[in-house]
């Protein structure tokens, strides 16, 4: 069985996650209870949003805590992966700290902010990118930026370099939507669900 | 999509509905052969008919897996709701950002900017001016195009799906000026839209525009131009392009 649990919270559309997962086989749950989370073989960890409102409601919920002590696979998607950074200079807000990374605004010189649209990403091969070429492109909506940091293991440009793909150790989290970045997306998924937990 | 109860339909400035087939069916084929977005305006959108509307975006939603836009008919904040929860990626509201300009801040607090569209469709007087109009293009109003783009920016909108009336339907290319002029104008995206009818219109519309991105109905409905084919040929032009 491939139970997976999607972190319900007050960050934005996850009906598009839920579609993404059905499409492969997979009926997840959408929950905020503790125990769901700590049983279920993997955890989503979607998002859209602001960094400090999102930050109140997991403190709220005591998901702060809970979440980077998870042992199984656990995927951040956009806000997601920005939230298990260590802080962001968005309200200048304290974050979860899996990865140790600063979130930061792309500065204005790079051009039209949210970065939003299709680009590609330059990384070397990894289990979550398995089946993955350079030449695909996927789907970003962003305004502030997880910085290069050890545990990049994707990179994405838009005028500055950033962390497009994050992991470290259970914790895997990708900055674009894998949900909504067409069939290279839902691969990205699929290897996600085949990571043995 | 122009969606009329239920039905694709496309128009030539604005009337003359022809129809165009099941919109969810266009829109896995669009997917599957490399759009980059997708964008449904229901031009039926009567309170009665709201409920249709949610039920489309759903099962879009559930076929396809990339991102899409959904306006007609929105009013308030709730009728957003329904939309993104029912798995719209981003919504366009035209007729009720003028009629009360302040929807457009109250949304993008409540859902962020980058999910809210202003749609402007624009026709050039003989002033020269270009005039916003509303109500599917039958009413004009005394909005001048730059002056309401740069207002709605102010006011927190994400991106502008900008529609030239002057060119809809006529397949004889897109507004070059009025696009470039907004762009220059305003820091936030612009779709070009209205006029396409061939590849060489859309390097135009990039070039010479300088669209963010630019969306068409009719070449595509009706098979003139097939999505991998443009993007090739965009692509040969340097045009930085998404490929499959």
């Amino acid at each position: 069985m491939k139970e997976i649990a999607i972190v319900k919270y007050n960050a934005g559309n996850i009906q598009s996650v839920i579609n993404a997962l059905e499409r492969l086989g997979v009926k997840p749950v959408v929950t905020d209870d503790q125990n769901w989370l700590v049983s279920a073989q993997k955890v989503i960890f979607p998002g859209v949003g602001e960094a400090s409102t999102a930050m109140k409601y997991l403190k709220e919920k005591d998901l702060d805590q809970l979440l980077p002590k998870l042992k199984q696979p656990v995927l951040g998607i956009c806000l997601g992966l920005q939230l298990m950074c260590t802080h962001s200079e968005e309200n200048d807000t304290p974050m979860l700290d899996i990865f140790p990374a600063e979130v930061k605004r792309f500065p204005d010189k790079v051009g039209k902010i949210p970065h939003m649209g299709w680009n590609q990403l330059e990384f070397n091969d990894h289990p979550l990118l398995h089946g993955i070429s350079q030449k695909d492109s996927f789907y970003f909506v962003h305004s502030y930026y997880a910085e290069l940091s050890q545990y990049t293991i994707a990179k994405g440009n838009y005028g500055i370099p950033f962390s497009a793909v994050m992991q470290r150790d259970n914790f895997y989290a990708t900055q674009f939507h894998p949900e909504k970045s067409s069939h290279v997306g839902g691969k990205i998924i699929e290897n996600f669900i085949n990571i043995p937990s | 999509m122009d969606i009329k109860d239920g039905r694709t339909v496309k128009g030539i400035n604005f009337v003359g509905l022809r129809d165009a087939g099941d919109p969810v069916e266009l829109a896995a084929r669009y997917a599957d052969e490399g759009a980059d977005e997708l964008c449904f305006l229901d031009i039926t959108a009567t309170v009665e008919k709201r409920d249709t509307l949610v039920e489309l975006v759903r099962n879009v939603g559930k076929e396809i897996n990339i991102p899409f836009t959904v306006g007609g008919g929105i009013r308030e904040v709730q009728d957003v709701s329904r939309l993104l929860k029912a798995g719209a990626d981003k919504i366009s509201i035209n007729s009720a950002a003028v009629k009360r300009p302040e929807l457009v801040s109250e949304l993008a607090l409540e859902f962020g900017s980058q999910c809210v569209v202003v749609a402007i469709d624009v026709k050039q007087e003989n002033d020269g001016h270009w005039y916003v109009y509303v109500h599917g293009g039958r009413s004009r109003t005394e909005h001048k195009a730059i002056d309401w783009a740069k207002r709605i920016t102010d006011l927190g909108a994400g991106e502008i799906l900008l529609t030239s009336m002057n060119s809809d339907g006529t397949q004889e290319g897109f507004s070059l000026k009025i696009t470039r002029e907004m762009g220059k104008a305003v820091p936030i995206p612009i779709i070009a839209s209205g006029g396409a009818g061939t590849m060489t219109h859309f390097e135009e519309v990039f070039r010479e525009g300088e669209a963010d991105a630019a969306l068409a109905a009719s070449v595509f409905h009706f098979g003139s131009i097939p999505i991998p084919k443009l993007k090739e040929y965009l692509a040969s032009k340097q045009i930085p392009m998404r490929q499959l």
